[in-house]
């Protein structure tokens, strides 16, 4: 609900790399979006097309790379698979669950021309 | 546009059924389109200016003409499908769906710049000087870094700050009112009120005599260290305070938006579903503590406080839960002494930085002193 405010700081990002760099036009951003992290995929490739409209990156393809939630089961003292926060160990259904990845929003790179 | 919550600039509407569009293009053309209700529904939302340009690696200018009978996609493998920048999708029947070819020569009518590329184009050869630039920053990078600087300040002047979040209508406002009247005298609370519209909650924290300042989002769904940063320094809490933010009703977005907050605390009332937790995972899980509110409702309602409280641990195994009724004053006590301990904590913190600060300026004079001394 929030890819706005999340897409406007993407645009920062991007904004400040591109003339940073001398950059004429951006022609990718690519980002890694966790699954455990709070931002709906779809919604924020929606904010993203409006938030960039009249930058250098108004044109820009965007790509996101989604990484999988992953968690130490306590139990079968193993990592596991978890698809969101609150799902059970896949293996033996134990919610002792540490979170241990999947939870990152990041922008990882631009392609500049 | 958030469609689901509203948050972002406003000139945004959702139209569905039979209509026709004009779109005005960066290039100055425009065009038009009818959308047909027996298409189906296709819920989608226009700017004002639908900015529709394509671009091609090859740096083409070609004409080209929409006739947009509907629901396409620009994803290159969906061939004809194809999503514009405002959410609508439709059909590009005069393009080819590949959307790779675009030779200079290939006109589609009115005019239209295209600077995009479709993937592609990617592969020509020689036609990009494109460079890749690494940047691997987290997306609230800003945010957070405004975060730390309030969690700093507050430190320094050993406030205990809290974030208070929840749907709407839990019961914060009231319950902050009591919290406040209740440790008058004991420690000095101010007020960060966030809502979408008007300054009522903070005129009724006003009249306990707490200093409150009202922050309205607008179309925001939740609050952020840069207003957060902003009130402080209108507000300017005493020292060794408590500052009390409360979030825009929300149980969503707020959790992904560090205020530079000690702990946050969600507040659940039972008049709503004991589920909530594990609907709202991200929220609970950034809790430290939930206050499980008016539990003087608890005779009138099927609410299993006990299944609640399941669940919220399910999320997050280490969440402090406090039973309280802002009405009744059940449970209060216990709120009061864990806000009272976080305030003690923030006070001997500041007061440790500032002996460890004095002992520092002692060792320096003391040193100024030997360097003077022939």
């Amino acid at each position: 609900m929030h890819e706005m405010a999340l897409a406007e700081s993407v645009r920062e990002i991007v904004e400040d790399t591109a003339r940073a760099n001398g950059a004429r036009r951006v022609a990718s951003v690519r980002l890694e979006i966790g699954k455990l992290s709070q931002v709906e995929v779809e919604a924020m490739r929606f904010a993203f097309d409006v938030v960039m409209r009249g930058t250098l990156a108004a044109t820009a393809r965007l790509d996101i790379t989604e990484t999988d939630g992953s968690a130490w089961c306590m139990r079968c003292s193993q990592p596991v698979v978890i698809a969101q926060r609150g799902d059970g160990c896949p293996q033996c259904g134990s919610h002792q669950l540490q979170v241990t990845g999947g939870e990152r929003m990041r922008v990882m790179d631009i392609e500049i021309e | 546009m958030c469609m689901t919550c509203g948050c972002g600039t406003s000139d945004v509407h959702v139209e569905g059924g039979g209509h026709a569009h004009t779109h005005t293009h960066p290039d100055g053309s425009t065009h038009s389109h009818v959308h047909d209700p027996s298409q189906g529904a296709h819920d989608h939302v226009h700017e004002a200016v639908h900015e529709h340009s394509h671009t091609h690696a090859d740096g083409t200018v070609h004409n080209h003409a929409h006739a947009h009978p509907h629901d396409h996609s620009h994803a290159p493998a969906a061939g004809e499908m194809h999503t514009h920048a405002d959410g609508t999708t439709h059909a590009h029947a005069l393009h080819d769906p590949a959307h790779a070819h675009h030779d200079p020569a290939h006109s589609h009518g009115a005019e239209a710049l295209h600077y995009g590329r479709g993937p592609a184009g990617n592969s020509a050869p020689g036609m990009t000087q494109s460079r890749l630039v690494q940047i691997e920053r987290d997306i609230l990078s800003k945010n957070d870094g405004i975060a730390q600087r309030n969690r700093a300040t507050l430190a320094q002047r050993g406030i205990f700050a809290l974030n208070l979040v929840s749907s709407p209508g839990s019961g914060k406002t009231t319950l902050l009112v009591r919290t406040i009247e209740r440790l008058a005298g004991r420690l000095q609370v101010a007020v960060i009120e966030g809502d979408q519209q008007t300054s009522v909650d903070a005129e009724r924290i006003r009249a306990t005599g707490a200093p409150a300042l009202q922050i309205n989002t607008g179309k925001g769904c939740h609050l952020d260290a840069a207003m957060v940063e902003t009130a402080l320094q209108r507000l300017a809490p005493a020292e060794d305070s408590v500052l009390m933010v409360e979030n825009v009703g929300n149980l969503v977005c707020p959790a992904a938006f560090d205020l530079g907050e000690a702990r946050k605390v969600v507040v659940l009332s039972v008049t709503e579903g004991e589920d909530k937790p594990l609907k709202y995972p991200d929220m609970f899980h950034a809790a430290s503590l939930l206050l499980l509110n008016k539990v003087d409702l608890l005779p009138y309602l099927s609410f299993d406080v006990e299944r609640c409280i399941e669940y919220a641990r399910r999320i997050n195994p280490s969440i402090e839960i406090l039973q309280v009724s802002a009405t009744s004053g059940a449970g209060l006590d216990a709120w009061l002494a864990w806000i009272e301990a976080g305030a003690h904590a923030a006070r001997r913190q500041r007061l440790d930085q500032v002996a460890a600060l004095q002992q520092r300026v002692a060792e320096l004079e003391a040193q100024v002193a030997r360097l003077q001394s022939p």
